[in-house]
């Protein structure tokens, strides 16, 4: 799960991180008054969207007065935001932030992120910060500096100091850099993140290290210990169709296609949609029903699916393990009657009580197309699609 | 005798009482598995479908000389569980449980070094399907009718996904020796390497069929260690070819966050390491049976 940049600088603050003095904005009028309130002569203005690259993309202003600050807000508001990141729909911008300019002396990269292979935590630092840890890694790939911690006994002082003097900061930064890190490390150990990266991290020109920008992201799995993670949830950023499913216990990730899918397990869900794209098909979603489905999580995964309105054909694939043919049957049919499927409906079912699913498919008297195999599932899905959409052309 | 897991091995399962624990308990038994008890902290001394229920995994180990745990707890107390497992000197635990934080796997993971080489838990999963040595014992969540007793060993991250392969498998008349599920997580107790070192040593396995899919470095690390070492074929499947970067697909591990990680440059790392593609999911079967043709014909 993803925050804002201005709750991650909260949760760094009370740590002990430096931040830029800011606040929030909802309008251009409490954007100004956040300008008194904050003091100064020069502001950013920076739109709060769950994505980094948001300056190339206008999300970010730097103004020198109300009416700048009030025009940058007027037209930041209400759009979205379409970053290299957010993909072709962009990300609705409804919170602004107001930060003090910060004077620049040097921009240096921290990150923190979870490395599967040594199965610790990895931290990363450039002294070459302010473009992205891509780009770092293409241009300047001996800046980097990767230091792992060993879980049992967390991080040590002498880890974040190793990296303060690797990036070769000033004797009398050392300090400020080896606290700075180590709580960075601290946060992301106490709240579970999965990553949690500060570019850049500044050092001012009256000799301060501020975090400039922050972007943290944390473990789903760890949410139901972390409540004030979870308060952070901003629905607004996330594809209206995921957050249908997720609401409903369904793992749905939306994509741009218009075969929709309602498959169990992540494995075979990954690979159906592999398949309909040999066949010459473009998956809308992917969408795992999970195990023990019951007619009525059938029926809610039909709705979540047609909640999208590009899809002009449905797939479903049950390889039934824990899972019952006759039931993903029964909740077929009952999507059918009470959710109304008005495009064409494929459905391969496998494993437990597959006589009995195929049965009440085909007592139902309703327009369902069998299939037997996964090759022959995508094949009449993709048949399907091309014969509707051909149809409808004409 | 395949590889982990056979019809003499006696297992205990932890989460014996609940819903899930019991579902597949009962399960386990008609397949064949020796089950030989189950632990339920608080309802020790109790008996639950005709087997003994003890407080701690110790009790259990001491009592009914288990050697493999099977895991039905809870998220928030299944790192727990398992390192209990690790402890009471279980040799083998399979944790099917799905939703562990990362930071108690990672614990786990370095918990479980405190024990010498030759003394330490082999552990399977999170978030797995678990293990099956088809005709004689079950551990795990799959269903049994889909596999073929035989000479093939599959390891793969998805559970309905291995059980596609094992199916196309069997209609072809392919069987399989040892089917092991590592699960979806991003930390995972065995990698495809772990399992590739047991099925090159088991006498019973003559190919294995790997399924892996996008995120992390595993397949890939499994591939250049196949290369250097495995004498058997290695045959396998990527999936996720049409899945986005950055966006987690269900398991929590499946996410493309580095290079190296998407399905197909893994296919092409593993095709270098020599490695038999599977080129889609309808055509494992296929795939398995003219690759155990070839080793005939050159044998």
């Amino acid at each position: 799960m993803d925050i804002h940049e201005y709750q991650a600088k909260e949760l760094l603050a009370r740590h002990g991180i430096h931040v830029p003095r800011g606040g929030l904005a909802y309008s251009p009028e409490q954007a100004t008054y956040r300008a008194r309130e904050i003091g100064g002569g020069k502001w950013v203005l920076k739109a709060q969207v769950h994505s980094g690259a948001r300056g190339k993309a206008g999300g970010i202003k730097l103004c020198a007065n109300d009416e700048e600050i009030s025009n940058a807000a007027e037209a930041m508001l209400g759009r979205k935001l379409v970053t290299q990141q957010t993909g072709p729909r962009g990300k609705l911008i409804s919170r602004l932030y107001l930060e003090e300019a910060v004077d620049i002396a040097q921009e240096l990269y921290v990150g923190f992120v979870l490395d599967r292979k040594e199965e610790r935590v990895m931290i990363v630092a450039s002294a070459a910060g302010g473009m992205e840890i891509e780009d770092i890694v293409e241009r300047a790939p001996d800046s980097i500096i990767r230091t792992t911690v060993d879980p049992g006994v967390g991080m040590q002082r002498f880890q974040a100091r190793e990296i303060a003097f690797g990036l070769g900061l000033d004797q009398n930064l050392i300090g400020k850099a080896t606290e700075t890190i180590f709580s960075c490390y601290q946060v992301f150990r106490d709240y579970d993140a999965s990553m949690l990266e500060i570019n850049p991290l500044v050092v001012t020109r009256d000799g301060n290290l501020v975090a400039l920008d922050a972007k943290m992201s944390f473990d789903e799995n760890a949410l139901f210990r972390r409540p004030e993670i979870s308060e952070l949830r901003d629905k607004s950023q996330e594809d209206p169709r995921e957050t249908f499913a997720s609401d409903r216990g369904l793992s749905y990730v939306g994509l741009d296609g218009n075969i929709g899918c309602i498959i169990n397990g992540a494995g075979l869900a990954m690979a159906t949609m592999d398949m309909i794209k040999i066949a010459g098909g473009e998956p809308a979603n992917f969408l795992d029903i999970g195990g023990g489905a019951s007619p009525e999580r059938v029926a809610k995964s039909f709705r979540a699916v047609l909640g999208d309105k590009n899809v002009e054909t449905i797939l479903v694939n049950i390889f039934a393990g824990i899972n019952r043919c006759d039931w993903v049957a029964e909740g077929v049919v009952k999507a059918i009657r009470e959710v109304g499927v008005n495009v064409p409906l494929v459905v391969r079912l496998a494993g437990t009580k597959v006589e009995e699913g195929r049965r009440i498919l085909a007592d139902s008297g309703e327009a369902v197309i069998v299939a037997e195999t996964l090759a022959e599932a995508a094949e009449k899905a993709v048949a399907a699609w091309r014969s509707a959409t051909l149809k409808k052309a004409s | 005798m395949a590889i982990l897991l056979n019809r003499g091995t006696r297992v205990i399962v932890q989460g014996f009482t609940g819903k899930i624990g019991s579902f597949h308990a009962e399960d386990m038994k008609r397949y064949g598995t020796k089950l030989v008890g189950g632990v339920t902290p608080g309802k020790g001394g109790q008996k639950h479908l005709g087997l003994p229920v003890f407080n701690t995994v110790k009790g259990a180990v001491r009592e009914t000389r288990a050697e493999a745990s099977i895991v039905f707890v809870p998220p928030p107390f299944a790192a727990d569980s398992i390192m209990e497992a690790a402890d009471a000197g279980i040799k083998l635990c399979v944790c099917i449980t799905d939703g562990i934080p990362s930071q108690d796997m990672m614990q786990v993971k370095r918990y479980m070094l405190r024990y010498r080489f030759e003394d330490r838990m082999r552990l399977i999963g999170p978030n797995c399907a678990g293990v099956i040595t088809p005709g004689q014992a079950l551990m795990g969540i799959m269903p049994g009718s889909i596999y073929l007793p035989g000479r093939v060993g599959i390891v793969g991250r998805s559970g309905t996904l291995g059980y596609e392969a094992a199916s196309q498998m069997k209609a072809l008349g392919i069987g399989v020796s040892t089917s092991v599920g590592i699960g979806g997580d991003p930390i995972n107790g065995s990698s495809f390497k772990d399992m590739l070192k047991l099925f090159e040593q088991d006498d019973e396995t003559d190919a294995v069929v790997m399924i892996g899919e996008i995120g992390g470095p595993q397949e890939a690390e499994a591939a250049i260690w196949a290369r250097d070492n495995m004498r058997k074929p290695l045959i396998a499947y990527i999936a996720g070819l049409s899945a986005p970067k950055g966006r987690r697909m269900g398991h929590a591990g499946a996410i493309i966050s580095a290079f190296g990680e998407s399905a197909q440059e893994k296919v092409e790392i593993l095709k270098e390491a020599g490695v038999v593609i599977v080129p889609t999911p309808s055509s494992f079967g296929e795939v398995v049976a003219d690759t155990l043709a070839g080793m005939k014909k050159a044998a």
